[in-house]
This record gives C-alpha cells, structure tokens and sequence, in this order.
C-alpha cells in the first residue's frame, strides 16, 4: 500500500467503533480491510437471530391470526388473543437483546469497521416493519441481507436488500401487483405500488439527481411485480403477480412473457453499474465516514473505483483507506446516537453479562428512552432514507442535553458492580493521545466520578469522529 | 454546514454580550424582551406527503367520484359535509366546532413550486426551503422572515420536536427545543460541561442554550401562567382531545401553546405518517387524530385572548395521485392541501381555485393540479399576521414569488 502513514488512533476512531481498553486498534491499513474478509467473529460471538429463522416468528403469527379470524366475535377468540400478545411480547424482548448483541459487538470488536459498514449499509438499505411481529425484524434483516453482502459487488448487496422480506413489506412491494397480471385478472381491487421502484432509483442506486423520470419509476414498479414474500418461504418471485409485457428503465427494455425473476435481477444490476449510482455510493461513504463536505477529490477517488471495479466493495472501501483526505485531520463528524452509546460502551469496556442480563424495563431507561430523545429511536428512522448524515442535525440543544444526561447517569449502572473506571485513566482510553487538556481537567476537577466519566463522554473529543 | 447557522450566530450574540462562559457559568433565563409584533403563528410540516383529496373531500366533483369510487367518501360515508362540495374526513370531526366557529378553514390545490420527482426528502426541502430551487439554499422561509424583522429575541421562535425543522434554519437566532428532557447537574459539572466544550463552537452554544430553555421554563411557566378561570376553561376544551397527555405531539403542543402565552411569536414542529401507500382507509385516521389533537391542544392551552390571534398553518410536501394504486393507498402526487385554524384566520371556508378533477384537468394526467403556490398563502398570511411589507416578502422570505391579490386567509 501507498506511503501514507498510519494512525492506529484514527483507524479506530474514525472508520472504527472508538477507542477501547482492552481491544487493540487495527495494526495497519491492510489489517483493516483484512478483519472485513475474514470470518464474521462478533456475528459468531454475540449471535443475532437472522432472518430465517425469524420467519418462525411470523409463521407463528399468521397461524394464530387464523385462528382469530376464525373465532371473531365468539368467546374462543380469548386465548388466541392472549397468545398474540405473547408472541409480540417474544419478539419485543428478543429484540431487546439484540441491541444488547449490537452494543457488545461493538465493545469487543477486534474488526470495528466491520460494525460500522454494518451500521452504514443498515442505514442506506433502510427497512422497518411496520406491524406485528415484523416490527422487530431489522436486526434479523441486517443479519441476514446485510452483513453477509458487504465485501461482494455492489449489485450483490442491492439484489440481496431488495428482495429481503422485510423491505418487500416495508416498502409495500410484497402486495404490488400488475394491473393486467392473471392475479389481477381474477379479481379483487389489487394492482401496482410504486413505492420500491421509486425508493430503489432515488435512495438506493442513482441518487435524487439521477437521470430518471417518472415513468422510469412506472415502468420498474411494474417490472418488479412479482416480486413478494411469505412467511413459511421469505422471498418468493410470483408469476402471476407479474404484469405481462416488457419494460423499460433508463432506455433499456427488460423481461417479457412468460415473466422471470432474472430480467428484475438484470435491471438491478444494471442499476448498480450507473455511473450516477457510482458517485451517489462513493459521497455517502466519503460524508459517512469523513465529513459532511468530504474533499472532491476524495469522492472523484472513491467513485472512480467503483466505476473502475464494477462496484467491488473491498475496492472501494481500499480506494476509501488509501486516500490521504480521508485521514486528514480535524475529527469532526458527529456521532449518531446509537453510535455514541455503542462507542461509550466500548470505552467503558462494558462487560458482556451487564447487557445481556437487562431485562427489557431496565433496558428502556438505559437505551431506547434516551436514543429517542437523543434524536434516534432504535432501529425506527421516519422514513427510508434513513438518519441524516449532517453534524447539525444531532448537535442540537435537545440532542446534547439528552446526550449529557445519559453521560452524567447511566455508565456507573453498565459498570456495576466493578465500579466507573478511575477518570484520569478513562480520558486516556476514551480519547487516547488527542485528549485536549480541558477534557483531562474537567476529569480531574469533577466532584464525582460518575461527572468525571460524564464529562469525559460528553466531551466533543468523544462525541465527534 | 450550510444550516442551523442559528446556535453559531447565537453564540456569537452571547460573546458579545460578554458572557465569558468559562469565568462565569452564570446563565440568564429566556428574556421577555418585547416580541416585534403580537400575533402568533404555528407552522405545522406534514411529513410524508398528505392526501389532501380525502382530507377535504370534493364530492361534488363528478371526477372525484369517478376517480375514488372504491374508497367510502363524501356525507353518505360519514365525512361532514362543508359547503356542499367539500366534505372533511371524519378523522377532523373533532374539528368541526372550531369549521362552525370559523377558526377552521382550508386551502386547496395548493403546492410548493416542486415537480415530477416526486421524492419526499426533495420536496420537503422545497417546502422548507421556500424557493424554487434548491441549488445553494442556506436557510428556511421562517427564518429569513426573522431576520428581515427587528428585535427577534432567541425565543421568539421555537423548532420543537425531534424532527429538524429547516424552515427556521437560518442566521436569525432561533430555539430549540424536544419537550420532556431534564438535565440535572450540579453547578461545577455545568461549569465543567461547558468548559469541555468550549473549543468546540456547535457543542457549546447548543449545550448553552439547553441550558437556557431549562433554565427559562420556570420562568416561562410562571409568566405564561394561565388564571384560575382560564385553567378551568383548558381543561373542559381538553375533554375533546382524544389522546393521553403523554403522546409525544400533545407534549410538543402543550410546550408550543407555552411559549406562544409567553414571549414567543412562533411555533413550528412536524406532524409524520401521511405517507398512505397501502389501507389509506386505516392509515389516514392515526396522523389526522394527531393533527386534530394538536390544534385542540394549542387553543385549549393557549387561552382563548392568545388563540384569537394565532394563525396555524399545516402544510405538507406534496398531495398523492387522485386515482387509488393498487395496494388501497395513494401514491406521490402534486397538488396538496394546506389547513388553517386559529381565531385569526378566516375560516368556515375551502380557499382556493378549484381545477377540476376530468383526465385533463390532473397534472400529468396523475394529480390534482396546483392552482396557487403554497409560498404565495404563506407570505399573505404573514403579512397580515407581521406587517411586513410585500416587498421584503417578495424579495426576501420567498425569493421570485408574486403575491398577487389577497387570497383573503386572515379576518
């Protein structure tokens, strides 16, 4: 790799999860994108229920719906209700260890860039659930469509989020179906969705300034007909959903009678090769992971990769390592909230039973209440583009105080019972070799440990990457 | 970055008025400066894009029919017939008191200058933004309207919520504010807080004025406190809300009706879920019983002397297709909906040119065609609450619009 020197402190905090105790910083460059390839240590150490098998849950759930349906209005519907209560509840909890799973991959991490390009492609294929059981199915999403498609092609991870079931539902895909399709044609008011096909061009390959119309959004809506899910299945491509005919996007015309799954397959290919797609790919990853107005130069880098490689992550993400801008100096992207706390617990060295003892009242008051009003409800971003990227829209006097409060409050209950680490030697592990003195004085001069450690949390050192 | 240059400029007011913060942790409460001006005005951004059609529903529109013949609409549905061409969804029946009052009133076929993309976070901006493009747009239209004023305090106007509100980014100092945050701390910590942040001119002047707002809410509740009569008089209006007074849109409505008793003159936050791809029929309900709960809020918790001069204007990004998708929804549209409530607007009326619903009256044969600029109601209504000339508003608030004549929105 190039001359460039190699800042371990940086790799850590900037393109890792923050410094840490007791974890090492990647030894290099190379070590960095080594820890991307090899195999998923924190997925295998803090498991995760992928999505698969989190389809149990939704086969279980549809079951007993039945069963409601049935019974409505009769006496027998009773323990079916109750049951439905029990599987939401399940699931509810199940998710509450998932956080916990999510934050200690992040505190024991000896790959950090792995968490963070989760998180980050997590947030550009933004999908929720929006009822049910399906609510709390993100995690098991990122498991399964995500994490396991990070290091391929572009295209590969775009194919493997579009046709996740999570997405399919959330962006209403699952129920879209051609107007003139032989679904259609057998009656029921059922017909086209554009919502996928929109969000797919404007927030997923070309970018909101990308060259494509309205009837581009027309025309993949109806190519993407087909394209639904079941719970005892996941992802399914159904014929008859299909509007029969051609289609064509950007000037290319694709599939045609009988209807195929690869035709949509080419057309997201496609998609993921656009020249807009690349330069929309490499600005997120260059906002992302250095500034909210990363040196053009360091975009032209990234997204000439792509280009160059047809969309080869590990290129780009090389391409992203090896340029010296993404290295230069000041840390100054803001923590989201959810990163904050991942990364304080990293710094506090939280140990793996404290957070996956918490019961679920006790882990709304230490995460979920404050991520809200921190500005970032778990795993619940307003809409699918996602949380925003601009420092502006977390440094907020809201977002700060809600920040210090869980600082000042809640690291001597994820220290219990060992105890807060001793304030001068936390400066140093949070903050390393960049501690500005006020934050060392502050430490020094706090009338409690638990302010010292607050302050330190607090600080922007800490709060910004 | 190129907004929230509020806190910045706010921080640099605070160094000039010499308030070393690292001698001197000292912080004054929110003042109560005389405001510019008297009236109040609430600007609610509906995220996600109402349906503006089943909202306020043509029914007397033959296209209307033709075009939602599937969907229950008009007075035969349950919708509360208006004027005997509109009818309102009943998710607004709590509203009706105030469409018979005359605090109630709608604006139709209206949307901002944005086209054909049809992307919500795009025409959000748009929305917010108050231009006709968004190429090199550095702040709100509610913003720039402070700053063409004189004597805009820090509360004057208020952000609220989660949701960051760009139409009062801006230069003009501006608060921000998520009700339902506390922040303990003993005096050294506080001391201690602000000096880690001093370098760091975001952090600080945002940690700075969280502590000003928690500081002032104090002072706020007490100088806004309502008299015993008018309590009672809350509290009755109250039994129409339908929501528990911990859901966080009657908090942030409860907060906003605060400040606007004291010294604020302007109240803007987000109303979300309007994005109706799939069982419009279910989906619509949720987001119109937070609106109606919100405005019942503010006039029960204004008092009625401050409601008789505030104006509330909900608007939204664009409206949805006028013929159904095939999930039982809507999807993106053009022409939108705006809702005006307030003792100072004038209500009991759907404002606006009708364009017709036929195939060639829709935009793009897809929408309802806009016949008016939202920006264009906006600036009226801000004249009339405001005073500010039209020239300013033309010029400054909302660059390149044409006000025209008086759409006559404020009694």
């Amino acid at each position: 790799m190039s001359a460039l020197s190699y800042d371990p402190e940086i790799a850590e905090i900037r393109f890792g999860c923050g410094l840490s105790p007791s974890v090492a910083p990647p030894a290099g460059r190379q070590a960095m994108l080594d820890g991307l390839t090899g195999p998923d240590e924190m997925a295998a150490a803090f498991p995760i229920e992928t999505f698969p098998e989190f389809r149990a849950r939704m086969v279980e759930a549809s079951e007993n719906f039945r069963e409601i349906r049935k019974r409505r209005g009769t006496p027998e519907v009773q323990p079916f209700r109750k049951r439905r209560n029990l599987i939401n509840k399940a699931a509810r909890e199940a998710m509450v260890g998932w956080q916990a799973q999510t934050f200690l991959r992040w505190t024991r991490t000896a790959q950090p860039m792995h968490e963070r390009l989760a998180f980050f492609w997590a947030d550009h294929f933004t999908a929720v659930g929006k009822n049910g059981v399906l609510r709390r199915g993100t995690s098991p999403y990122v498991e399964a469509a995500i994490r396991p498609n990070m290091t391929g092609s572009f295209a590969d991870l775009l194919i493997a989020a579009t046709i996740s079931p999570l997405m399919l539902h959330y962006l209403d895909q699952g129920i879209s179906i051609g107007p003139e399709s032989p679904r259609a044609r057998k009656g029921g008011r059922r017909g086209l969705n554009e919502n996928l096909a929109r969000e797919v061009l404007e927030l997923h390959t070309l970018g909101v300034d990308g060259p494509y119309g309205q009837e581009d959004v027309r025309q993949l809506a109806e190519l993407f007909t087909g394209l639904t899910y079941n719970p005892r299945n996941g992802f399914t491509f159904r014929k008859d959903f299909a509007e029969p005919g051609p289609e064509t996007v950007l000037g290319v015309t694709y599939g045609g009678d009988p209807a195929r799954l690869e035709p949509v397959l080419e057309a997201l290919r496609a998609l993921a090769l656009h020249p807009a797609t690349a330069r929309h790919i490499a600005a997120k990853l260059a906002v992302h992971f250095v500034a909210d107005a990363p040196d053009p130069a360091l975009v032209d880098h990234l997204a000439g990769r792509f280009a160059d490689t047809g969309g080869q992550l590990m290129a780009v993400y090389e391409a992203l390592l090896e340029h010296p801008a993404a290295w230069a100096e000041p840390l100054g992207n803001a923590k989201p909230p959810a990163d904050f706390i991942a990364s304080a617990c990293r710094a506090l060295d939280v140990p793996p039973d404290t957070l996956q003892s918490l019961e679920e009242r006790a882990a709304r008051r230490m995460f979920f209440w404050p991520l809200g009003q921190m500005g970032q409800p778990w795993q619940s971003p307003s809409g699918p583009d996602g949380w925003p990227e601009e420092d502006a829209d977390w440094i907020t006097p809201q977002g700060v105080a809600a920040r210090m409060r869980w600082a000042m409050q809640m690291p001597q209950r994820l220290c219990a019972p060992r105890g807060l680490p001793h304030p001068e030697s936390f400066v140093q592990a949070a903050l390393g070799s960049r501690a500005p003195g006020p934050v060392r004085f502050a430490a020094s001069a706090a009338e409690s440990r638990s302010e010292a450690i607050g302050l330190v949390l607090a600080s922007p050192a800490f709060q910004r990457r | 970055m190129t907004y929230r240059l509020d806190r910045r400029s706010f921080l640099a007011r605070s160094a000039a008025l010499g308030c070393s913060l690292a001698a001197s942790p000292l912080l004054t409460p929110v003042s109560f400066a005389a405001a510019p001006w008297d009236a109040r005005l609430v600007v609610i951004i509906l995220r996600g894009g109402m349906d503006g059609l089943d909202v306020v529903q043509p029914y007397g529109d033959p296209g209307f029919a033709a075009a939602r013949a599937a969907w229950p609409s008009g007075p035969e549905s349950g919708a509360a017939d208006l004027d005997g061409f509109f009818a309102l969804h009943p998710g607004l029946a709590p509203l009706l008191p105030l469409w018979r009052a005359e605090e109630l009133g709608f604006v139709h076929a209206v949307s901002t200058p944005y086209r054909d993309k049809r992307s919500h976070f795009d025409g959000q901006d748009m929305l917010e933004a108050g231009t006709a493009s968004l190429a090199g747009v550095r702040d709100g239209w509610l913003n720039r309207l402070l700053q063409a004023v004189p004597g805009v305090e820090t509360s004057t106007a208020y952000a609220i919520g989660r949701e960051d509100m760009r139409l009062l980014s801006g230069s003009a100092p501006v608060a921000n504010w998520l009700p339902g945050i506390d922040l303990e701390m003993s005096p050294q910590a506080r001391r201690l807080a602000l000096l880690v942040m001093e370098s760091d001119p975001a952090f600080h002047a945002a940690l700075n004025e969280a502590m000003m707002i928690l500081d002032g809410e104090q002072a706020v509740a007490e100088a806004g406190a309502m008299s015993a009569e008018e309590e009672a008089e809350a509290g009755m209006q109250m039994g129409m809300v339908s929501a528990g007074a911990n859901a966080a849109h009657r908090r942030i409505a409860d907060f906003a009706a605060e400040q606007l008793r004291g010294a604020s003159r302007i109240a803007a936050f987000s109303i979300n879920g309007w994005d109706t791809h799939r069982a419009q029929e279910r989906g619509l309900s949720t987001p119109l019983g937070r609106l109606s709960d919100t405005i019942l809020t503010l006039r029960a918790r204004m008092g009625a002397e401050v409601w008789d001069k505030t104006a509330v204007l909900a608007m939204t990004e664009f409206g949805r297709t006028v013929r159904p998708n095939g999930t039982g929804g809507t999807d993106h549209g053009t022409g939108g909906l705006m809702l005006m409530a307030g003792g100072a607007v004038r209500g009991g009326r759907v404002h606006g040119r009708w364009p017709g619903l036929d195939e060639a009256d829709l935009y793009q044969r897809r929408d309802l065609m806009p016949t008016a600029d939202l920006r264009v109601q906006a600036a009226w209504a801000m004249r009339g609450l405001t005073g500010l000339d039209r020239a300013t508003l033309e010029r400054a608030v909302f660059p390149g619009i044409e006000m025209g004549g008086d759409p006559g929105l404020l009694r």
